[in-house]
């Protein structure tokens, strides 16, 4: 299936190639999880502190469906 | 420690021993209980009765880290009830060293439209601080940023300085106090509430302070203080938003425009949906790439004021890489771009700069904005005409006066139901009915539609003292009655609210700030004991609101939030009265 991730902020070097805020195209086995597509794109877990599918935000082992847009992010803070 | 009160009918000073009652407070505790104390409820908030209360925090002017921070107070003439609002600035530190626990500006010229200087010194033969005033009409009607480099000029490159511009010389709600940033640049605000309309309405331009020979802050348990401020440190270094190069250094506050507009809780073209198309080209990350572009090197963030670990500032720079303005922050970015649907960094820049040096409060210009466009008075995306608009309210023309009168009143003279507001002031930078907690927080706060007040985004967004679904109302009530106690006592402290990051998160980084506390007062408060005393705050807020006539009718949410559901979660405000009322009901 096909996931739709974007990685921001201390992250984004995990996708060189991907402009800020363009989606990234992963192919995914069904059933794959949010832990997955980090390991798919080489994010350690550890590094990745906020997850969102489709806007809300989600634990690391929800499955993803097709489709699914998936935005990550790293520990930040502000006000 | 000194009450300093300047008497701004006569131009005099008078110095009075803080009384015993006063000697635990800091900061908004001093701020908000001073107000409370003496200041008619139902007084012209820009009449001769109220007063601007200025006081350092607990720890300001110390060693501890991140600590220097003022906080102003007064009846506000945008919302009718109490406000505080701090700012980073070395001026807090001028005003801890002398041992000022509280600067009160009371009274006011026989005459209106004069104003002055106020120069306050250290007299170190008589032990105490001094204050002499110069007339500063010469001042008035000028661009910030033209006037602060003459005060340096004629004072000295070490003097802290405080002022209100333009806006506040119309008397406008939307008129912040502006004060030095590390260049000597006006760029640090108390924004929210129009306290620069207060400070203008005394006839009051400029504090200008220089602490030579003061004698610093006086630290009861000097070991106890030391083991504290270690504790904090350490937990700021350690926590990944606030350490060198982590979060908040790296991106500065900015950072937040892509999380929420990935939660869809970024309001945008005046709270119309939760996601903004241009998001991506106006956030932290672009500001980060666009200075390396244009500098041809990495640019990381500065302090906004001596002693900060944190550093989380950033400048804008133009294509041939001069400065265009600091700081743009989340809240200016926001409201200044995807609340107007904006998404050139350089017009939000300009924004920035003009909002400077007219004096304004960045957020409440940006809902005002946003109301603005709502009418049709220009387009959603017009950066053009949105500057024009800002130099209108800096000119103080028929439609300048009507947006420097804040968000509520625009709606009004506008005639839109749009409004996002509550209590008069504009909303910030999170959208209610995608993040339920912090809806709550700007309903029911004493200080009117304000996110810093309770930030319950930390655990709902940010994944900070726990994970909280956004969307979820249930419990929410409790949470941001949390937050608002436990905020009001870091507001006491003189702390940068940021260290509530790894202070909620790394429990010896808590303790830190109350060893700290205790240090500079003698006191053996415990970490259980913060709550109980940022709600001894609250109360005293509330109180001087209802007062005011303002009472739990008015701790709700615009109407439009409970009808129109907002996309992309197509949710409305579904928190129910009863949980409303329940946040101060069973402070």
């Amino acid at each position: 299936m096909l996931i739709h991730v974007r990685l921001f902020a201390m992250l984004r070097h995990y996708l060189p190639q991907a402009e800020l805020g363009t989606f990234t195209a992963v192919e995914l086995p069904e059933g794959a999880t949010v832990v997955d597509l980090l390991a798919q794109l080489g994010v350690p877990a550890a590094e990745a502190k906020v997850v969102f599918v489709n806007g809300r935000t989600r634990p690391l082992d929800w499955a993803l469906a097709p489709g699914d847009e998936v935005g990550v992010f790293p520990p930040i803070g502000g006000g | 420690m000194w009450i300093l009160r300047l008497n701004m009918a006569d131009r005099t000073y008078r110095l009075e021993e803080a009384p015993a009652a006063y000697t635990r407070l800091g900061g908004r505790g001093m701020t908000s209980t001073l107000v409370y104390d003496e200041v008619d409820p139902q007084c012209h908030p820009l009449g001769p009765n109220n007063k601007l209360v200025f006081a350092p925090g607990i720890v300001t002017g110390t060693t501890a880290p991140s600590s220097a921070r003022i906080s102003a107070g007064a009846k506000s003439p945008l919302t009718g009830g109490i406000k505080e609002s701090n700012a980073g600035t070395s001026w807090a530190q001028h005003l801890a060293a002398m041992r000022i626990k509280a600067l009160v500006v009371e009274g006011q010229p026989a005459e209106q439209g004069h104003y002055w200087l106020a120069y306050l010194t250290w007299d170190v033969p008589a032990a105490r601080p001094k204050v002499e005033f110069f007339p500063a009409d010469e001042y008035a009607g000028r661009d910030l940023y033209q006037v602060f480099p003459e005060v340096y000029k004629r004072f000295g490159a070490k003097v802290a300085v405080a002022a209100c511009g333009l806006a506040a010389e119309h008397g406008y709600g939307n008129a912040g106090i502006a004060f030095n940033d590390r260049k000597d640049a006006p760029t640090r605000y108390s924004g929210r509430g129009g306290l620069g309309a207060v400070m203008a309405s005394k006839g009051l331009k400029f504090i200008v302070s220089d602490n030579a020979g003061a004698p610093g802050v006086e630290v009861a348990n000097k070991a106890l203080f030391d083991q504290g401020r270690k504790k904090l440190a350490e937990a700021i270094r350690e926590h990944a938003i606030t350490k060198p190069q982590g979060g908040l250094n790296s991106y500065g506050t900015a950072v937040l425009i892509n999380i929420l507009n990935e939660a869809g809780g970024l309001p945008t073209r005046n709270f119309s949906s939760g996601r903004f198309e241009g998001a991506a080209r106006i956030a932290g990350e672009s500001i980060f790439e666009g200075n390396k572009q244009r500098l041809g090197k990495e640019l990381y963030n500065h302090a906004c004021s001596p002693g900060c670990i944190i550093q989380c500032s950033n400048t804008w720079h133009a294509a041939d890489g001069s400065e265009i303005a600091s700081c743009i922050e989340y809240e200016s970015d926001w409201a200044l771009g995807a609340n107007l649907g904006i998404d050139s960094l350089d017009d939000i820049a300009e924004m920035v700069r003009l909002c400077n040096a007219y004096g304004l409060d960045t957020i409440e210009t940006g809902a005002t904005l946003g109301v603005a466009m709502q009418a049709g008075v220009v387009a959603f995306g017009d950066a053009k005409g949105a500057i024009g608009l800002i130099h209108e309210m800096g000119r103080g023309t028929p439609m300048g006066r009507i947006l420097g009168g804040g968000t509520g009143l625009a709606g009004k003279a506008l005639g839109v139901t749009r409004v996002p507001e509550v209590k008069g002031q504009g909303m910030p930078a999170y959208e209610p009915r995608a993040v339920k907690g912090i809806g709550i927080t700007y309903a029911t706060t004493t200080m009117g539609a304000d996110h810093t007040a309770g930030y319950t985004i930390a655990p709902e967004i940010l994944g900070v003292s726990g994970k909280l679904d956004a969307l979820t109302p249930e419990g929410k009530a409790a949470l941001s009655r949390a937050f608002q106690a436990t905020t009001a006592f870091i507001d006491s402290t003189g702390h940068c609210l940021f260290i509530a990051f790894p202070i909620l998160d790394i429990a010896s980084g808590f303790e830190g700030m109350v060893e700290e506390v205790n240090g500079v007062l003698g006191t053996s408060w415990t970490g259980d004991d913060v709550p109980r005393l940022g709600g001894e705050i609250l109360k005293k807020e509330r109180a001087f609101n209802e007062a005011a006539g303002i009472g739990k009718a008015q701790d709700r949410m615009p109407e439009f939030m409970r009808y129109e559901p907002l996309p992309p979660h197509n949710q409305v405000f579904d928190v129910p009265d009863s949980a409303l009322d329940s946040v101060f009901g069973e402070l």
